[in-house]
């Protein structure tokens, strides 16, 4: 993994996404994905200006829904898909609400002097528990895409050529791809649909915040440890696309989760090592330099002993 | 009497001044634990504390601090509560109902203000208070023509910050809109949750009636003012996902009993209920002794009872455990599960007021309307 990819904060109150694009030498123009923002996507006046006239949106949700518009078949084929995908998740919720609430029971426990050695044991044990629900679900998950993929194929299918070739043609004269927060399942699904990374290529970095971030990851796992409703039980939800690895990235991480409460700290941690869980708040920033993860000043990881430390430390 | 309630007592008795500094490090009334004291300086020949607390003494009585204008009150209140007063102070055969002019919890509704005491464990939320960051929301006022009452209804209609034309919203139409913008600080409470995206960006139609207690009371002229007038015309007007899964009826008190026999007459028209401290007083034998204006809301419950049918399919359902209704709405519980129904219920520690209502907003809401909060990281 040589490519550059910098992770940073929300950006909506305090963008910082100007600097970062100085830190990296780019000069030139800036492709831009806000597609996460769904029918708002074009609506990026502010992040144009604050980056001084210079992006290209590359219109990722627009021309999915052309593509929609056009080929009724594909429609078809990825209704199915999200039906699927509705039902999966379903019975891995159900799964995972028991599941965590034994690895969060015996986290909390306290075992007396001389049974420390079963309580750990068995705090191991529905910790594996909690990873083999996630991997079983995440193996379906792909499953799913898989059966998608091998019905729909989108590489050959005329509407999805043309949109990638359009997309070719304009990144090619830009220097930079940035790719901002919203809906994280439309903003994955949109740009696997388009292969967006491999039109992108390996060769230029990569900018991304919130669920942009959590949509290039390995793994997207969404999360809120205080809803309105239910437990908040984090969920492993899909495969991500993969354009790094090792960095597990929680946007917002302070106003979503309990981030002093030690049991629910330790378990996220434990939960996905050996991804490191970082948290991606404002003015926060983690870069893959090629070699290794440097983060900025202020932006921490979560622990397995349920703390909170800096990400470079 | 418990130790705040002695030591009270033992700084009144050392004198004005010694009592004044006392109370100066003290918010009044004074919470310790699930004991509060009530405090009253001045002359009188008695002082009351007047509440809601249905079950509770109403007037229960102040003692005086011998030698002193002190007048004391303690007694117990459960964990979590919020609870509305007034003080009646007597003073040569004149009675004055007053806000607790020590107390700087007061809540407002359509009739004045009351005192409130914060019982332990009780913090009035966050969501309720304007948001920095929540983008706002914009109210905009119509006036349609209903053949259904036979003259002009105005309604307000809440848009969510960045609507859109082209995208379709869920539509909420609430009772009493009016109130729950001023008393339970609706529009924030709703720029909040869908900033915290809690609830989805939706449509919410404030409605008022010139005369609630009629109109309310299971009118025929009401539901069809809502289902064949209103409703049409504001899927008329703005973008609404047009199915019943994504329409709701809220209201609180004779609100809550609009709206279910709303939905009662027009069964599967609204998807989703929310009914707050309802007014569904029955009678399993005999009269009702609530006046007359219940005759026809006991003659409603009284026959929904009979035959509740499944008017919706979900339903959340709240009531004050302080209130007389809570009787009527534990009762219904069972019968509304037992319809098909998917209901949620829920009980706190507090009155039939505003604020209780606006507290479970958060709750209702967004068990009947889920927010993307797990999808969306802006």
């Amino acid at each position: 993994m040589s490519q550059r990819i910098v992770l940073i904060g929300p950006q909506r109150l305090q963008p910082t996404l100007n600097q970062v694009v100085d830190s990296l030498g780019v000069t030139g123009r800036v492709a831009a994905v806000t597609a996460g923002w769904e029918e708002r996507e074009g609506e990026d006046r502010e992040l144009s200006e604050h980056l001084g006239g210079r992006t290209a949106n590359l219109d990722v949700w627009a021309r999915v829904e052309d593509i929609m518009s056009s080929d009724s078949e594909l429609v078809g084929l990825m209704r199915h898909r999200a039906d699927r995908l509705r039902a999966a998740h379903e019975f891995y919720r159900l799964r995972l609400a028991h599941a965590l609430d034994a690895a969060r029971e015996l986290l909390k426990r306290q075992a007396d002097p001389g049974y420390e050695d079963l309580l750990q044991a068995e705090q191991e044990g529905a910790l594996r528990t909690v990873r083999a629900v996630d991997a079983g679900h995440l193996d379906r998950v792909r499953d799913i895409h898989a059966e998608f993929g091998a019905a729909a194929q989108p590489a050959r299918r005329s509407a999805v050529i043309k949109h990638r070739q359009e997309l070719q043609r304009v990144t090619r004269e830009c220097e930079l791809l940035c790719v901002a927060g919203g809906h994280v399942i439309v903003l994955l699904h949109r740009l696997a649909l388009l292969d967006v990374l491999t039109v992108w290529g390996t060769s230029k970095p990569i900018v991304a915040w919130s669920a942009g971030a959590m949509a290039l990851a390995e793994r997207v796992v969404l999360f809120h440890d205080s809803p309105p409703q239910g437990q908040g039980n984090a969920e492993l939800y899909e495969p991500g696309l993969a354009a790094y690895e090792g960095v597990l990235p929680l946007p917002h991480a302070r106003k979503r989760l309990r981030l002093h409460d030690a049991v629910r700290v330790q378990l996220m941690a434990r939960r996905f090592a050996p991804d490191r869980c970082v948290t991606l708040d404002a003015l926060t920033r983690v870069e893959w330099d090629g070699t290794r993860w440097l983060g900025a000043a202020g932006t921490q990881q979560l622990t397995p002993q349920g703390h909170l430390t800096e990400v470079s430390a | 009497m418990n130790t705040l309630a002695q030591e009270a007592e033992y700084q009144a008795r050392r004198g004005p001044q010694a009592f004044d500094a006392w109370l100066a490090e003290r918010s009044v009334p004074i919470v310790d634990g699930r004991s509060v004291t009530f405090v009253w300086r001045g002359e009188a020949d008695e002082v009351l504390l007047r509440h809601w607390i249905h079950g509770l003494v109403g007037g229960l009585p102040f003692h005086r601090v011998h030698g002193t204008q002190v007048w004391l009150l303690s007694i117990d209140v459960p964990e979590g509560s919020r609870v509305e007063y007034k003080l009646e102070v007597a003073r040569w055969g004149e009675r004055r109902l007053l806000a607790d002019p020590l107390n700087q919890h007061a809540a407002a509704d359509p009739y004045g203000a009351n005192s409130v005491v914060h019982g332990h464990g009780y913090t009035p939320p966050e969501w309720i208070l304007p948001d920095s960051e929540a983008r706002a929301g914009e109210l905009r006022t119509h006036h349609l023509h209903s053949q259904a009452f036979g003259g002009e209804r105005r309604v307000q209609v809440y848009l969510p910050a960045r609507f859109r034309t082209t995208r379709r919203y869920p539509l909420l139409v609430v009772h009493d809109g009016e109130e729950y913008l001023r008393f339970a600080a609706f529009k924030t409470v709703l720029d909040n949750l869908i900033h915290r995206l809690e609830i989805p960006s939706m449509v919410v139609a404030l409605t008022q009636s010139p005369n609630r207690l009629e109109e309310y009371a299971d009118d025929p002229r009401h539901a069809r003012y809502l289902v064949e007038e209103l409703v049409p015309e504001l899927e008329r007007l703005y973008p609404l996902v047009q199915k019943p899964s994504a329409r709701g009826l809220m209201g609180a008190s004779f609100g809550a009993v609009a709206s279910l026999s709303t939905a009662w007459r027009h069964p599967g028209y609204f998807g989703n209920l929310l009914l707050q401290s309802g007014s569904f007083v029955f009678t399993d034998i005999g009269n009702h002794d609530r006046g007359p204006l219940f005759d026809p809301v006991v003659k409603f419950v009284n026959s929904f009872r009979k035959h509740p049918g499944r008017p919706t399919e979900h339903l959340y359902m709240s009531c004050g455990v302080y209130e007389s209704l809570i009787y009527y709405n534990r009762s219904l519980v069972p019968l509304l599960q037992k319809s098909g129904m998917t209901v949620k219920f829920s009980e706190s520690h507090d009155g039939h007021n505003w604020e209780n209502w606006r507290d479970r907003l958060r709750e209702g809401l967004s068990w009947l309307y889920p927010g993307p909060l797990f999808m969306v990281y802006e």
